[in-house]
């Protein structure tokens, strides 16, 4: 398995504040690999570093081989980079399906290619992603007005739209109904299993994290503390200690 | 450009911009204070601000030509316009705070329309001003003319904003007002009425307009149309000087004054609001351009 | 009757009404033509106000190129009359649409209510400029050429104009709210972050849109320099506190980010004011003030809103 994603040495401070120092992570193409940590230990920093939404101080960032850690938001999601997000964004005022067709890979558009109508083929992957996280039966309701986790869902629907290489997922079961979570997981493993998709997903859900990746990274305080399987992780008191430490 | 080389050939010009820019500017900063606190307090950017001068200047006008003196008519005009500013808030304001910022700027410029066409309508379009009395003070050769009455507005726009400060920092109300615009939820909890915090913020405000608009007939001029010349004035003051700056805004204000000066000067005088116009735009993009460095991120 | 059933029939009312009305009253059509250049200012509006969420103060900037462009190519170009006419109703639209062109980038990077101010500067500067700028008559504007036909026929042959410019706007708008870019603007309203954050061409699609409204307002520009025969900086080609704040409040009024809300609001809205000027004469511009205000502050969804609003209490 080649390496998708290479982060090395990555720094970034706000402020005064140093959210991450000196990290580095690999993330290999069709795995799913977890980022987990106590809060405010800068995860949802690094993911905002790889995603292009700040410059970071110093390291390097590498997508498939090539350094995005100078480019923008958008140029980076059209590279196939696309991020989900802790409180849920979606299109609040377009109906889910208008949020479907909205959220195809934009590499390719040009003003003139925006200009058609949605094409059947894009209605009808819409409507199968919708159906595939449960959302068919609500698929004409305003974003809005759905729940926080049917947003999530639909979030989540939508990134699969994109047709990713990577999925950058920021708590996706967090605010879940725990009756819903075991069949959310089971999407995101067949999302990578099915679609190819690489997964890096931050969790606090210590279970689902166990479940879910095959490698497990682990922040504290900005830095990278441990690293390794599922049950390395869990077993190591350098991250039992982080949690301990940071309640 | 040839009033540029004039500038270049004559420093006491400049000197003589500066200073009336400065004491211009004195003014503008008092009206843009009125438009930060009731920005910040309610969260309402209030278009009809100019109109609000404009009025106040009306008032000391027919009060001078009533024969009553500006030094009697400011405050008269600062009352007036603090039930003007009651009325309007128990009327319209209080359904529009809580309000985005679009249906405030929609509404306020509806007010702002509504008393300006009023005042054509009531008043004429003609010119009024009014005639202080005063002498010029004259420096450097005579090359320098500051008129006294321009010295008095400003002195006398200090002494109000003086007033308005102490009444922020000391009273009561001044304090409920800065705890609402803190945090007005917090602050009702407390068991400030905030109903009464937002009344007298705008009627203050309009009542610091009232007596800047007095100024501005003894300096200048008052005509139908030169509220939304204030208006944006004020704006651009508070955003560069950012809201509960109070030395951001005097600072802000005394530069636009002289900047203004030496735009009219050098560009002539049918440009001058061109250029303030134009600064403002200017002023936005730019701070457009600032902030997209910094970059915020999403949560 | 379906919802598309009820669209059908309002168009074909609105287009019969439209076409019939010079001949049925014609003592009303010069106030009639001014109707359908309130439906193309609101229907332009609503591209980037309603629709994708960017409440622009000052649109009138590019009715005003329009206007200028027109006037300056039917006084200097030499064409004859209808040549000139037609000539300048395209520079018109072209120099108004390049403007938006060039703005755009730097003016819609700016979000919010700082936009709206920002607009609405621009379109001052450009009424002050227009002004005080001798070569293109200063103050004192530009007069339009003489209509070459009889007194009746010029306010016939503008209203005719300016009823297919509307009707044009209609048909662009409606295919574009349809078309994939019309997601594109209605998602750049609802989360622009997002948008950029799933990859769209932000940028583009803003400054596009913006400039599709800055065409259909540069050309509607000559035909009313020449239906009123007179341009003033101020008062009509950027009529900031006229026009410019109508355009946003005809999109209130009826129901912004709906496709027959602008529509409705522009016919409402002007009615009421041919209403005022003819009972309040004078104060009708007090009055109007007015309005916007109770619009504002008690119609904020406006008609089309009032009225869901009421069918889903109803049902």
């Amino acid at each position: 398995m080649s390496t998708l994603l290479e982060v090395r040495g990555v720094s970034k401070r706000f402020g005064g504040v140093v959210a991450n120092r000196e990290v580095s992570l690999d993330v290999p193409e069709g795995s799913i690999t977890g980022l987990i940590g106590p809060n405010g230990s800068g995860k949802t920093t690094l993911f905002n570093s790889i995603a292009g939404t700040h410059p970071i101080d110093s390291g390097s960032i590498r997508f498939d081989g090539h350094e995005i850690s100078r480019l923008r938001v958008p140029q980076v999601a059209r590279l196939g980079i696309v991020r989900t997000f802790q409180q849920t964004h979606v299109y609040r005022g377009m109906d889910c399906v208008r949020n479907m067709q909205i959220s195809t890979p934009h590499s390719g558009d040009t003003l003139l290619s925006m200009l058609r109508e949605s094409t059947a083929a894009e209605t009808e992957r819409a409507l199968q992603l919708l159906d595939f996280v449960g959302l068919y039966g609500k698929r004409m309701l305003p974003a809005g007005d759905l729940s926080f986790g049917q947003q999530k869902l639909l979030e989540f629907a939508m990134a699969l739209m994109n047709a990713p290489r990577l999925l950058l997922l920021d708590e996706p079961t967090a605010g879940v109904n725990p009756v819903l979570i075991n069949g959310l997981v089971d999407r995101l493993k067949r999302a990578n299993a099915e679609l190819g998709i690489t997964l890096l997903v931050i969790e606090h859900n210590m279970r689902v994290i166990m479940n879910l990746a095959s490698r497990i990274y682990c922040l504290a305080h900005g830095e990278m503390l441990a690293e390794g399987s599922p049950a390395t992780i869990r077993d190591d008191p350098r991250v039992v200690d982080a949690y301990l430490g940071a309640t | 450009m040839s009033n540029l080389t004039v500038l270049a050939g004559a420093p006491v010009l400049l000197v003589q911009l500066v200073v009336s820019g400065i004491l211009v500017g004195a003014i503008f900063a008092l009206v843009a204070y009125g438009m930060a606190l009731v920005w910040g307090v309610m969260n309402i950017i209030n278009i009809a601000q100019g109109e609000f001068v404009m009025l106040g200047g009306y008032v000391v006008f027919f009060l001078d030509r009533a024969g009553i003196a500006p030094v009697f008519g400011i405050p008269v005009a600062a009352l007036v316009l603090y039930v003007v500013g009651i009325a309007l808030y128990h009327t319209i304001i209080r359904r529009i705070v809580g309000r985005d910022m679009f249906t405030s700027i929609l509404a306020t410029f509806g007010i702002s329309i509504l008393l300006q066409q009023l005042a054509n309508q009531l008043f004429s379009a003609d010119i009024r001003t009014v005639r202080s009395g005063l002498p010029s003070l004259f420096f450097a050769d005579g090359m320098i003319t500051i008129p006294e009455v321009d010295l008095v507005g400003f002195a006398a726009a200090v002494v109000v904003g003086a007033l308005l400060v102490a009444f922020l920092r000391t009273t009561r109300m001044g304090q409920a007002i800065r705890a609402t615009a803190q945090n007005a939820r917090a602050a009702r909890v407390l068991g400030i009425d905030t109903d009464r915090v937002y009344a007298t913020t705008f009627a203050i405000n309009c009542a610091i307009c009232g007596a800047a608009g007095g100024l501005v007939a003894m300096t200048w001029f008052i005509q139908p149309y030169l509220g939304l010349t204030y208006t944006l004035r004020s704006f651009m003051i508070v955003i560069v000087a950012g809201l509960g700056n109070l030395a951001g805004v005097i600072v802000a204000g005394a530069g636009l004054g002289v900047v203004e000066d030496l735009a009219g000067f050098v560009l002539g005088s049918e440009y001058q609001t061109a250029f303030v116009f134009m600064l403002l735009v200017v002023i936005l993009v730019g701070r457009n351009l600032w902030l997209a460095r910094e970059r915020r991120s999403l949560r | 009757m379906t919802k598309s059933g009820r669209s059908v029939a309002a168009a074909i009312a609105v287009a019969v009404t439209g076409l019939a009305l010079p001949w049925i009253v014609p003592s009303i059509t010069t106030q009639a033509a001014f109707l359908w250049l309130m439906i193309l200012f609101s229907l332009t509006w609503d591209i980037n106000g309603g629709q994708m969420g960017y409440n622009s103060f000052g649109n009138v900037f590019f009715f005003g190129v329009g206007v200028y462009a027109c006037a300056l190519v039917q006084r200097d170009s030499g064409l004859s009359y209808y040549a000139g006419l037609g000539a300048g109703i395209g520079a018109g639209a072209l120099a108004a649409a390049l403007s938006a062109l060039v703005l755009g980038p730097a003016m819609l990077a700016i979000r919010g209510h700082y936009f709206a101010i920002a607009t609405l500067g621009l379109s001052i500067v450009a009424a002050n400029v227009a002004s005080a700028w001798e070569y293109i008559g200063a103050a004192s504007g530009i007069a339009a050429p003489l209509f070459p036909g009889a007194i009746g026929d010029r306010a016939k042959f503008f209203y005719y104009l300016l009823f297919a410019l509307a009707v044009l706007t209609f048909l662009l708008v409606r295919r574009l709210y349809r078309s994939r870019l019309g997601l594109a603007i209605n998602a750049i309203r609802d989360d622009e972050d997002k948008a950029e954050a799933m990859g769209l061409h932000t940028t583009r699609y803003k400054v596009f849109a913006w400039s599709i409204a800055a065409l259909l307002l540069g050309a509607a520009g000559g035909p009313v320099g020449n239906l009123v025969g007179f341009i003033d900086p101020n008062d009509l080609a950027f009529a900031g506190a006229t026009f410019g704040v109508w355009m946003v409040l005809m999109a209130v009024l009826g129901g912004k980010g709906t496709l027959w809300g602008p529509v409705i609001g522009a016919v409402v809205f002007h009615v009421t004011q041919e209403l005022f000027w003819t009972w309040l004469l004078g104060w009708q511009r007090v009055a109007m003030g007015l309005l916007i205000v109770v619009i504002v502050v008690f119609f904020p969804t406006g008609i089309l809103g009032w009225v869901a609003r009421r069918r889903t209490t109803a049902a």
